[in-house]
């Protein structure tokens, strides 16, 4: 049974039968036309937002190419030996075989170096692009049903994709990457009761023990990129069972999807992307060192470099540690209790969670349960808007805080005054954000909403008879204006009584979030308004 | 333009099911959706020329592609590494990424250009499915499992359910059990709580280990200093380091304030303090000898050395640990014992 | 898309971007013409009797206002007895001294003295009473161990001066600066005398042989810049997190914008 193309107006060609010949070996095997009947036409709408995630996913598999590569010259041996190879200011010097091994990468393996930038470059940004993705999700509300669930599931990738940047930055065994271990290891052990244990078994030794490389190496190519992988699975899949959300359009309705289709335009759009992306990087890669481990030396506990910190995305938790001020420590009954570890920790899973949980706090809000597939333009959503600006304050300011003697140094500022604006920004800067997002969103829907009813100013002045000057206002055309008109409105919820007549707590507290959610509002336009515009 | 809700709301509800929209109204004013807007005309669709021009610009940038793939590996083979030669491996890794990047741009301009300028263009509609299955898929889906539950007796057969879900909780106990060994023996308790101090043992220089006599510390120097016989060791030297690690610093007598139990700890003004910081470990070695203080480069501790390194900044909760000193009959700097308290970042069992 | 197509309105669309470059323009060449760096002194030279006698009469000029008329110091500068030759030639050499204002940051400025001069009042100080002096050159070569100076380096030096050299903060405002095309003479006085809040470095914690290795770690520095590319200023994870964030994720945002964008 074979395939007949539609294409070809003239006799097939050689390559064109042999094509065939093979879809229909593939076919007859794996019921392939089911996958491309399903999937080839499907439709994928078109806005740059939408391709932060394809940084992600494409960053990703640039991770695991030059990943594989680095795994075939890479020995994480944490055992004694010389270095031999060729970098003159490290002859002779005792190093680990982790580090000797990715010296000689660097040094004295052709395309080895070039390898090791492009992993480390894309793994940075890998992480961005997830945390700019997961912000877009955000202030779009594409987190509502029925898309919580991959939300979470996106939330995981993103821990994953710091786990996995965390362990791999530290197997070089270098200066720098083993006080970050070493500050690890310090806040392990704080922690109550089992923290000594939890340090012992996860070193396998004192610090620093010489297995903890190894470890991190399975870690890092093993298990959690199998992890992600599935992960990712799921996200994907979940992507194209709920399809794509959208912004609000001509045409566009929330049981539709308007854009491209797969096969060809989203294809070569896609796949031209991956390529663009993996070349952006290659050429980072190219150009700028990247981690440059010759500098560090080998992991020592005495040296300590100027100038210590994670990963970008490590940053955040590293900058919640210098904003504790002195003297976080009690003892209680003969055990130690060190706040100013314990604190931050808190602080930061606390955060994590916030993140993971909101798009079920919203739904408890709004009480709407019906599939939003029509993205927000995040001025018709103002609460959360400036939700996610206090959030995203809050991050900044702790990953601010990491970079403190670098600002003191840069800016001529003592890292005492540093650290103490960013303390007191800490409390102010979110409330602050909140208020002047939700403000600012609140205006941008008056204006919309004058432009929707009024139409723009054309620069045209024209003088009435009776002397008065007036500008022309030019409307909108109804597909213009169903942009602006297309969004998700809602009010507070109005406390009533239940069946058994009474007005619950919870009911109470609900109606006071979702007031806070939507007292202040721009009131839609109604049809009255319209027709009275139209004169 | 806020103003008064009113007593009820509206719903909206375009799609196929009752689904409850909380408080949500309708926002557009009855205004309709205008539907798709007319299919745009690009040049390439009306000027063949034009289109000609896209396909050559298109193919130039695929050749592009194949010329920097082909430069990328002739430079790998042009441009090599000679050994300890910087700048062959600086040359190596530009050349052979510039080539591998040109390669690859290549291609997804040539890409993205074909779609955006050639491939038909218009946008295309596709319907949306209600997420969940409709109502005679879920109850066919519920039918399956209550059958499955009959043939199996799952729900009816108690005793069987139970000590099966008893038994899948217990399994997985061993594995969590196996993970004991990833950590040695020892208590680690202990371990922390003992350095290679010790009466007698000599200050060295880290990394030379030589012994160091008080006469060569001069006011205003800073010594990194191990106890004598670590930078010999076989096994264990990091993890010894690690606890061991000790400033030795030497200030003018009159600036040293010192309490009355610790007034034999240093000799003539020259002081060692545990150089790992007891915040989360750190080195802390930035020693100010002006001003006498000591900054841990990690989150900023600032320790007094002046006044026995109690913590004058930063998130460290406690004071270095103090190294009690004296010299030898040969004049070299000795420790009177090891270190009064565990060195280091704080844990549970500090205190006991 | 959810932005609307430009109508004719008042002003050409790119009259915005016009008037910002020609603000700054006007800004960055306002600011350039006013803050023109002041020439350095020149100072002729004049013939003395001996190299002692100059060094005091250039002391007594440019310095005696905060060291005290015979260097015993005042509540503007500390003593300079005893802090020997060398210590004049690192602080002058670097243009560190004569201090602007007062203060525990002597930041390098543009060296006001010729290098005659300078040994001329190396000598006077060197006179008052015994201090370090210049080393002999073979300790400053830079044909030392680059391998050894690096690992002390990176022990003794590494966590003001940062790994790479290039410079830390310290306390209260302070920081220590970067390493970069120094002078090794003056890698060497610096290292003896301990300028400022920097700890003093004497021979017997670091060899003459020692500090010679230091200063061919930093020489091998200068001449062997990164072989991964631009190095960013060799601060590590910061700037390359910023780098990745504008650059890299920022030039694909573009990317993207670009390819989702309608063709003519």
């Amino acid at each position: 049974m074979t395939n007949t193309l539609d294409n070809t107006t003239t006799e097939p060609g050689r390559g064109m039968r042999f094509t065939g010949w093979a879809a229909n070996y593939v076919d007859e095997r794996t019921s392939a036309s089911t996958a491309v009947k399903t999937l080839g036409r499907k439709i994928f709408p078109d806005h740059w937002s939408f391709m932060l995630g394809e940084v992600a996913l494409y960053s990703f598999v640039v991770l695991l190419i030059s990943g594989t590569f680095l795994t075939f010259f890479y020995d994480p041996s944490m055992t004694e030996i010389e270095y031999e190879g060729s970098y003159l200011p490290l002859k002779g010097i005792e190093m680990s075989v982790a580090y000797h091994t990715s010296l000689d990468i660097s040094f004295d393996v052709r395309g080895g170096l070039l390898m090791r930038q492009v992993h480390h470059w894309s793994a940075l940004l890998f992480v961005a692009s997830v945390g700019l993705h997961m912000l877009r999700v955000f202030f779009t509300g594409a987190f509502r049903k029925p898309r919580e669930l991959n939300w979470i599931v996106g939330f995981l990738l993103f821990v994953l994709a710091m786990a996995l940047g965390f362990t791999g930055y530290s197997l070089p065994d270098d200066l720098l990457s083993g006080n970050g271990l070493r500050i690890i290891d310090g806040m392990i052990k704080a922690f109550p009761m089992v923290g000594v244990w939890m340090s012992y078994l996860f070193f396998g030794d004192e610090f620093p023990g010489t297995d903890v490389i190894q470890r991190l190496y399975v870690l890092h190519i093993m298990l959690l990129p199998a992890i992600l992988i599935a992960t990712l699975a799921i996200h994907m899949v979940l992507l194209v069972v709920n399809k794509h959300t959208q912004f609000a359009g001509p045409g566009r309705t929330n049981d539709n999807v308007v854009g491209s289709p797969v096969l060809p335009v989203f294809a070569a759009k896609a796949g031209g992307f991956f390529f663009l992306v993996f070349g952006v990087i290659m050429l980072i890669a190219s150009f700028f060192t990247i981690n440059p481990i010759w500098n560090y030396g080998p992991y020592d506990p005495s040296p300590v470099s100027a100038g210590t910190q994670p990963d970008w995305y490590i940053g955040f938790a590293d900058g919640a540690l210098r904003l504790i001020p002195p003297g976080w420590e009690f003892v209680a009954f003969g055990y130690v209790w060190p706040m100013n570890i314990l604190v931050p920790t808190v602080v930061l899973i606390v955060l994590l969670v916030a993140v993971a949980l909101y798009p079920f706090f919203e739904a408890w809000v709004t009480g709407d349960k019906r599939e939003h597939h029509i993205a927000d333009r995040p001025r018709n959503a103002p609460t959360r808007t400036g939700i996610g600006a206090a959030g995203v304050t809050f991050y900044a300011v702790l990953w601010a805080a990491a970079s403190s003697d670098l600002i003191a140094t840069h800016f001529g500022m003592s890292i005492e005054g540093v650290i103490g604006t960013l303390q007191v920004l800490f409390f102010v800067a979110p409330v602050a954000a909140y208020f002047i997002s939700k403000r600012t969103c609140l205006a941008l829907q008056r204006k919309d909403r004058e432009i929707a009813l009024h139409g723009y100013e054309s620069g045209r002045i024209v003088r009435l008879p009776g002397g008065e000057y007036i500008e022309v206002h030019e409307q909108l055309s109804d597909y213009e204006r169903w942009k602006l008109l297309d969004y998700n409105e809602y009010l507070p919820l109005t406390v009533r009584p239940d069946d058994t007549g009474r007005i619950t707590v919870g009911t109470r507290f609900r109606a006071t979030v979702s007031r806070w959610f939507f007292e202040d509002r721009v009131e839609p336009i109604t049809n009255k308004e319209l027709e009275a515009s139209k004169h | 333009m806020a103003q008064k809700p009113p007593s009820s709301v509206v719903v909206a509800s375009e799609g196929h099911h009752e689904s409850e929209p909380g408080t949500a109204v309708v926002a557009t004013g009855g205004v309709q959706n205008p539907g798709l807007e007319p299919e745009h005309q690009r040049i390439t669709d009306l000027d063949p020329r034009e289109e000609k021009k896209a396909e050559r610009r298109i193919a130039l940038f695929f050749s592009l592609s194949i010329v920097g793939s082909l430069i990328a590996a002739v430079s790998y083979i042009v441009f090599p590494i000679i050994p300890g030669d910087m700048q062959s491996v600086r040359l190596n890794n530009m050349f052979v990424g510039l080539g591998a990047a040109i390669g690859l741009l290549g291609v997804g301009i040539g890409a993205v250009n074909w779609a955006k300028s050639l491939m038909h263009g218009h946008e295309l509609v596709e319907e949306r499915h209600p997420t969940r299955g409709d109502e005679e898929t879920r109850a066919t889906a519920v039918e399956m499992f209550s059958q499955a539950n009959r043939e199996s007796g799952f729900t009816r057969r108690s005793l069987v359910r139970n000590t099966l879900l008893g038994a899948l909780v217990a399994t997985p106990i061993p594995a969590v059990v196996l993970f004991r060994d990833l950590a040695p023996a020892k208590d680690p308790i202990a371990l922390m709580k003992h350095t290679m101090w010790d009466t007698g043992v000599r200050l060295a220089k880290d990394p030379s280990g030589i012994p160091i006599k008080a006469s060569e510390v001069t006011i205003g120097s800073a010594f990194h200093v191990v106890p004598e016989g670590l930078m010999e060791l076989e096994k264990h030297r990091l993890e010894e380091k690690a606890k061991a690690a000790v400033l030795l610093m030497r200030l003018p007598i009159e600036d040293l304030n010192e309490s009355p139990e610790r007034a034999s700890w240093s000799y003539q003004g020259i002081v060692a303090y545990s150089k790992i910081c007891t915040h989360v470990g750190c080195p802390v070695a930035l020693y100010e000898q002006q001003t006498h203080h000591l900054l841990c480069p990690c989150h900023q501790s600032e320790f007094d050395v002046a006044n026995e390194c109690e913590v004058i900044f930063g998130p460290a909760a406690r004071p270095l640990p103090q190294l009690p000193i004296t010299i030898d009959a040969e004049g070299y700097l000795v420790a009177q014992s090891d270190f009064t308290e565990p060195v280091g970042p704080s844990f549970w069992e500090r205190e006991r | 898309m959810t932005t609307f197509a430009r109508r004719s309105g008042r002003r050409h669309p790119l009259t915005f971007a016009l008037l910002l470059t020609l603000g700054l323009f006007a800004t960055g060449g306002i600011y350039a013409a006013t803050s023109a760096t002041m020439a350095s002194a020149e100072t002729t030279p004049v013939a003395f009797e001996s190299l002692v006698d100059e060094g005091e009469k250039l002391f007594m000029a440019n310095c005696a206002s905060c060291h005290g008329m015979s260097g015993e110091g005042s509540e503007a500068g500390p003593t300079v007895i005893g802090v020997g030759a060398l210590s004049v030639d690192f602080q002058v050499g670097t243009g560190r001294m004569p201090m602007a204002a007062s203060g525990p940051q002597a930041a390098v400025k543009p060296v006001q003295f010729t290098q005659p001069q300078i040994d001329a009042m190396a000598a006077w100080v060197a006179s008052l009473a015994p201090g370090p002096g210049l080393p002999e050159a073979k300790y400053y070569d830079a044909e030392g161990d680059a391998a050894g100076g690096a690992e002390l380096f990176r022990i003794n030096c590494a966590m003001c001066h940062n790994v790479a050299g290039a410079g830390g903060a310290l306390t209260e405002g302070k920081y220590a600066p970067h390493l970069r095309d120094l002078q090794p003479i003056h890698i060497y006085g610096a290292m003896v005398t301990g300028p400022q809040n920097m700890p003093v470095f004497n021979d017997m914690n670091l060899t003459p042989e020692q500090k010679n290795d230091v200063i061919t770690y930093l020489k091998y520095m200068d001449k062997n810049p990164s072989v991964g590319g631009f190095s960013l200023g060799s601060l590590g994870p910061v700037s390359e997190g910023l780098f990745i964030w504008l650059i890299g994720l920022g030039g694909l945002i573009a990317v993207a914008i670009w390819l989702t964008a309608r063709s003519n």
